[in-house]
């Protein structure tokens, strides 16, 4: 059966370029490391806000030109005629960086920021955050919302009333609000590198409530249908009806519902990175990247490279919401809405 | 107290549900699904439990499987009182009876092989039986019930309603039962896959020496695999006699509308 959606995924043209899209995405997180030119918070303050260096091909070579800042006050860069630097590939580990000997040297294919980290770096190794928070996070809610739902679905009587009633507290919570409180009560007992899990493990233990709404639903109707009886009839035990005769019954809401729910993890750390509550300088994700924009300067003299992350942000989440989409007209073609 | 010639025996059993009202779901009243009903099994035979929607029989065959709440009475199984039994000490009984299911497009797991679905109750009651020895009893069971080795990795929606109560009736033989509970198990079948698998069942309890508790609605079926038949209604049972006094000389005004309603060619 998974085998058989993942198949019709492939076949299907829109579902195929968005898959496309996130490995490709995911693959620049993993080998980050290798793609990017320098670490992640590497500065150089003499070139702060420079602009994307242009890339040009001379001698042979791929060369990149060289500025010099003609207004320190205003943050403006002009091309020097005529001098470059060639590009290096493979060399010290990295993909690419450049044939010099001075240090004060950079390539910024996107620009670098307001101390002169390199945008394009940061891009790579926020990825690595903004990415995985989605997935943790939907292993946790999918995990939770499975046994909550399912077993109240299944058991019924009291354990059902008292999980849902929990279930209606969760989602009666203002989910925002709820995390600026924790964050701000967690803070002091955690490092702010550590920040990052906990505010994945927040997102989840509020989230999982509306799942395990949908799956104590379809559990009622699945217990009543008679391959349950049949197994109950056999002497099979509860948890083996569970995860034998339900989950695989409802697995295919669990995977549409987890794709979709991927999206929210990844704008959800992006706001509260956005907010200053979430990632700490001077690691790198891209809500917290994007928050740099919000600074008058920047849109004052437009800074564009430094939205690049809302644009990353913006195309993966579209691509989840896609995948999304194509994986529940496969899964229930009812639901479909085009022809 | 009972009789060794029955393998089961019902005596006053009583399902009745709750109706709650209010806001305190004070119980104000009851469903009387089943209202006393006493009959045996004799071992080795037939017996036709018959009556229309909603009469309690579906009811009945699940109670004595412990898959509806028994409210009062009695059940005899081979002697032993297996009514009032907790769910660990009945376990062995989740052996002994089997049930088969009205609805086969309903009663088989969609995400399951064949094999996994027939193998199931061997891996609940047969632990240590290895999975060949398990791979080689689902084909004897495939063989058994008139289908093919092949189909054992196929799943159940590659199947047709008489193939798939087969495989029922093969994942209910699987772990060797002696009472089957057969929950009209051709009733969603076409007339004449019907008979195909009321004579498979026939067959099956001459070599096997099978006790059926057989539910129908249809009094053609049941008189032709029964020896003994029991009319129920509204949760009683208003008429037992043997298949054919039934149909002869039906004593009860129930049974002979029921018997009016068989359409005679």
């Amino acid at each position: 059966m998974t085998r058989q959606i993942f198949i019709r995924l492939l076949r299907n043209r829109i579902s195929l370029s968005c898959l496309i899209i996130l490995a490709l995405l995911y693959l620049c997180a993993i080998f980050a490391p290798f793609l990017s030119p320098y670490p992640p918070s590497t500065q150089n303050l003499k070139k702060a806000f420079h602009p994307p260096t242009a890339v040009v091909f001379k001698d042979w070579k791929l060369q990149v030109k060289v500025y010099e800042n003609i207004d320190p006050s205003a943050a403006q860069y002009q091309a020097i005629e005529g001098e470059t630097i060639p590009i290096k590939f493979f060399t010290g580990g990295k993909l690419f960086g450049l044939d010099t000997e001075d240090d004060q040297a950079r390539i910024y294919l996107l620009g670098s920021d307001s101390t002169g980290r390199d945008v394009f770096t940061r891009l790579l190794h926020g990825a690595r955050v903004s990415l995985t928070i989605g997935l943790v996070g939907i292993s946790i809610t999918m995990t939770l919302g499975f046994v909550v739902g399912a077993l109240s679905g299944y058991l019924g009587g009291k354990f059902d009333s008292v999980m849902m009633r929990y279930v209606d507290f969760l989602l009666a919570i203002p989910t925002l609000y709820l995390l600026l409180a924790l964050r701000a009560a967690i803070a002091p007992y955690f490092p702010s590198d550590k920040m990052f899990y906990v505010i994945i493990i927040a997102l989840a233990f509020i989230t999982w409530s509306s799942s395990a709404r949908v799956i104590r639903g379809m559990t009622l109707s699945i217990r009543q249908r008679q391959f349950v009886l049949a197994a109950e009839n056999m002497g099979q035990g509860k948890f083996a009806i569970l995860f034998k005769h339900i989950l695989p019954n409802v697995s295919s809401y669990l995977l549409v519902a987890a794709t979709l729910s991927i999206p929210n993890y990844i704008l959800g750390e992006a706001a509260l990175s956005f907010l200053g509550l979430g990632i700490q300088e001077p690691e790198a994700s891209w809500g917290l990247m994007l928050s740099q924009a919000k600074s008058m300067k920047v849109f004052m003299l437009n800074f564009w490279w430094l939205l690049t992350p809302g644009f990353l942000i913006f195309i993966t989440v579209i691509a989840f919401n896609i995948l999304g989409d194509v994986l529940r007209d496969i899964v229930d073609p009812k639901m479909k809405t085009t022809s | 107290m009972s009789n060794p010639e029955n393998i089961l025996e019902v005596k006053d059993l009583k399902v009745h549900y709750p109706v709650k009202t209010g806001i305190l779901q004070r119980v104000t009243d009851s469903v009387k699904a089943v209202d006393g009903v006493t009959f045996e099994v004799p071992r080795g035979k037939t017996v036709g439990l018959v009556g229309e929607s909603g009469s309690g029989k579906t009811t009945t065959g699940r109670a004595i499987v412990k898959l509806a709440p028994i409210t009062s009475g009695t059940i005899w199984y081979n002697g032993e009182d297996i009514g009032n039994l907790g769910k660990k000490p009945f376990f062995p009984y989740r052996k002994k009876i089997q049930m088969i299911f009205q609805d086969p497009f309903n009663s088989l797991n969609p995400r399951m092989r064949i094999s996994r679905i027939i193998a199931e109750p061997l891996d609940i009651h047969f632990k240590d039986m290895s999975p060949s020895d398990k791979m080689d009893r689902v084909v004897e069971l495939l063989k058994k019930v008139g289908l093919d080795e092949s189909h054992v990795n196929r799943y159940p929606h590659e199947f047709s309603g008489g193939q798939r109560q087969r495989i029922g009736i093969a994942r209910a033989l699987a772990v060797e039962p002696e009472f089957m509970v057969c929950d009209e198990p051709v009733s969603a079948l076409d007339v004449s896959v019907q008979a195909q698998i009321v004579n498979l069942l026939k067959d099956l309890q001459d070599e096997l020496g099978l006790s059926y508790l057989f539910i129908a609605h249809d009094l053609a079926v049941i008189e032709h695999i029964s020896d003994d038949v029991l009319v129920m209604t509204n949760g009683k049972i208003v008429e037992q006699a043997s298949a054919e006094d039934i149909y002869e000389n039906p004593q009860h005004d129930y049974t002979r509308k029921l018997l009016s309603a068989v359409p005679k060619l």
